[in-house]
């Protein structure tokens, strides 16, 4: 190691002009260099500066909101991958899956992990969901996040269920079919379901067919599917959760013991916001 | 009735905030200050370091360890029996065996998602916020936890683990025998009363249910002048969380009437069954 008096190989690394232009921040641990580190970060910044000790604690919030989007992160970089080799006809679109499984270098890892995270995700938001109900923590002034969770839960299936059908094995049609069925009897616009006369839908024509394109889980379903899982859903579910986080913050950070207070004037509000 | 002793006296600790209960209103502030705070970084980023390097351990070592499934090529012309949905639809699947599609297959699961975003509007219990308690909300954990464990989790590991064929019931250890025969000896609740004019039909399953969720009515009215608790309510907040209430119960009753009775439908109409 160099000595105390010459700079150290990490001082003159951290001082160069190259690590000042991308971290504004000085190196040295002190107060203000943490601070500043999360705050002029533009990922970290999502992050409070300062945060309740409880809030760290893994038994508080069992950590599942955080790996839930990390499953989602999981799910979105192996989907790039799967993309690159799968085309959603019905031609290809089992030919394609085999390839990539035989085939393409990694293919096989990168499947199992898409649909295993994708898996994971779905558990992970359920014990999220109950986590959150468990601490109370939908409660003011934290109502509209729940709801906003909800919608998170609601198009976590969705994402899930759209990409049961993409491998096209026997698996995914007839899951979906089954799926699919229930629109079927959706009252008034289900060709099965109660008052359908009255609106006068057939097999050909009504919510279950407007959902698959068809009568029955054909290549127009396929490509529906195909669209709703890689480009609508996840576009929808990205923003929700931009604005999930968000709210997280505006609504006073984590829950904690103390946000009975929230009901007095919620200075827990007014202390957060000094630091955000 | 305790829970409700406990929600009265903290929901009306807002309301006189100008007025005498001004020691109750300090101490939480006094701990909010109090607090003890730790810096986001280290503190909180090293744990989701840490998270995030386990569990992507443990994603790779599943992936590398268990293969996705991939089954023969789609054949519209060959159905599997069973044909079972995703895993996480099954406790809606399995609800098929106790109502007809239209209910639970869009009703019931319209009104989980709906009744799930209403809780925060009709749970008005201060208590319980941002820690774990079970006695200051009993009303809302039980509730919680039977929808939760029992309708959703039990019924989706029935639906994975114990149906086969015909969507029958099979325990672990039993084989799959596709031509089991199960005698069809439910009836509907006109034909245990013997009633068989179709006017009367359709009125005489209206009756129970009007009933049950009369119920619901009659105990707001002989309740809601006594009740500090459902006086903070108010009628609106009462009846939606009644209806959800009653309609999520309604699952285990008509499973139980399923159970004992043999019973198919209680409500039976030339447009829907319930
Ligand atoms: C894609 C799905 C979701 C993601 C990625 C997500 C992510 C997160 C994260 C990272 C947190 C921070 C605290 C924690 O980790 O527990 C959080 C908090 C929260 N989430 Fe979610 N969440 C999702 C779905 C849901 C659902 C389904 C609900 C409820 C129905 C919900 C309600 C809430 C609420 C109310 C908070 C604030 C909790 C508190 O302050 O203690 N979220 N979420």
């Amino acid at each position: 190691m160099a000595p105390k008096t010459k700079k150290s190989l990490t001082e003159s690394f951290v001082e160069s002009q190259l690590w000042r232009s991308i971290f504004r921040h000085g190196y040295a641990d002190n107060s203000r260099n943490r601070a500043l580190g999360v705050l002029s970060n533009v990922w970290l910044h999502l992050h409070p500066v300062r945060l309740p000790l409880h809030a760290v604690r893994v038994r508080y919030t069992w950590c599942m909101g955080g790996i839930t989007f990390l499953m989602y992160l999981i799910t979105v970089v192996t989907g790039v991958v799967l993309m690159f080799y799968y085309r959603p006809v019905g031609e290809y679109a089992y030919a394609d899956i085999k390839y990539l499984q035989h085939d393409v270098p990694f293919g096989m890892i990168m499947r199992n992990m898409h649909r295993w995270a994708a898996h994971a995700m779905v558990i992970s938001v359920w014990l999220h969901m109950f986590r959150v109900f468990l601490t109370g923590s939908y409660k003011p002034p934290r109502e509209f996040n729940w709801v906003v969770g909800v919608l998170l839960l609601t198009f976590t299936l969705l994402l899930s269920f759209t990409g049961y059908l993409l491998p096209w094995d026997q698996l995914a049609v007839w899951a979906v079919t089954v799926g699919t069925n229930m629109a079927r009897a959706t009252p008034m616009l289900g060709h099965e379901g109660p008052f359908a006369e009255l609106v006068g839908v057939t097999s050909r024509y009504d919510a279950r067919s407007a959902l698959i394109g068809g009568s029955l889980v054909g290549p127009p379903a396929l490509l529906r599917f195909y669209v709703l899982h890689c480009i609508f859903i996840p576009i929808v579910a990205s923003v929700l959760m931009i604005l999930h986080f968000w709210r997280i913050r505006k609504d006073g950070g984590i829950s904690g013991p103390t946000s009975l207070a929230a009901l007095e004037g919620s200075p827990i509000r007014s202390s957060e916001s000094s630091s955000s | 009735m305790s829970s409700e002793q406990t929600v009265d006296s903290a929901a009306s600790a807002p309301a006189s905030e100008n007025g005498g209960a001004q020691t109750e209103i300090d101490a939480p502030k006094r701990k909010v200050r109090d607090i003890p705070r730790v810096h986001t970084w280290p503190h909180l980023l090293r744990m989701e370091l840490l998270c995030t390097l386990v569990i992507m351990v443990v994603m790779v070592l599943w992936s590398v360890a268990i293969d996705a499934p991939l089954e023969e090529p789609a054949n519209p012309t060959l159905t599997p029996n069973p044909s079972k949905a995703p895993w996480y639809f099954l406790g809606l699947q399995e609800m098929l065996v106790y109502f007809d599609p239209w209910m639970a297959g869009v009703v019931l699961p319209s009104l989980i998602i709906v009744g799930l975003m209403a809780i925060p509007y009709i749970d008005i219990n201060p208590r319980g916020n941002g820690y774990y308690t079970w006695r200051e909300r009993p009303f809302a954990m039980i509730n919680f936890l039977v929808g939760f464990w029992i309708l959703w989790i039990l019924l989706i590991i029935e639906g994975v683990f114990l149906r086969g064929p015909g969507w029958n019931f099979f325990l672990p250890w039993q084989e799959w025998d596709a031509h089991k025969v199960v005698a069809l000896t439910n009836v509907d609740l006109h034909e245990m009363l013997g009633v068989r004019n179709p006017i009367a039909i359709s009125i005489v399953g209206a009756i129970p249910l009007a009933i049950y969720y009369g119920l619901a009515a009659l105990y707001w009215k002989l309740k809601s002048q006594k009740s500090p608790v459902l006086k903070e309510l108010g009628l609106p907040r009462y009846a939606v969380t009644a209806f959800l209430f009653l309609t999520m119960w309604l699952l285990p009753i008509k499973m139980l009437l399923r159970y004992t009775l043999n019973l198919k439908y209680i409500w039976v109409t030339p447009w829907f069954n319930i």
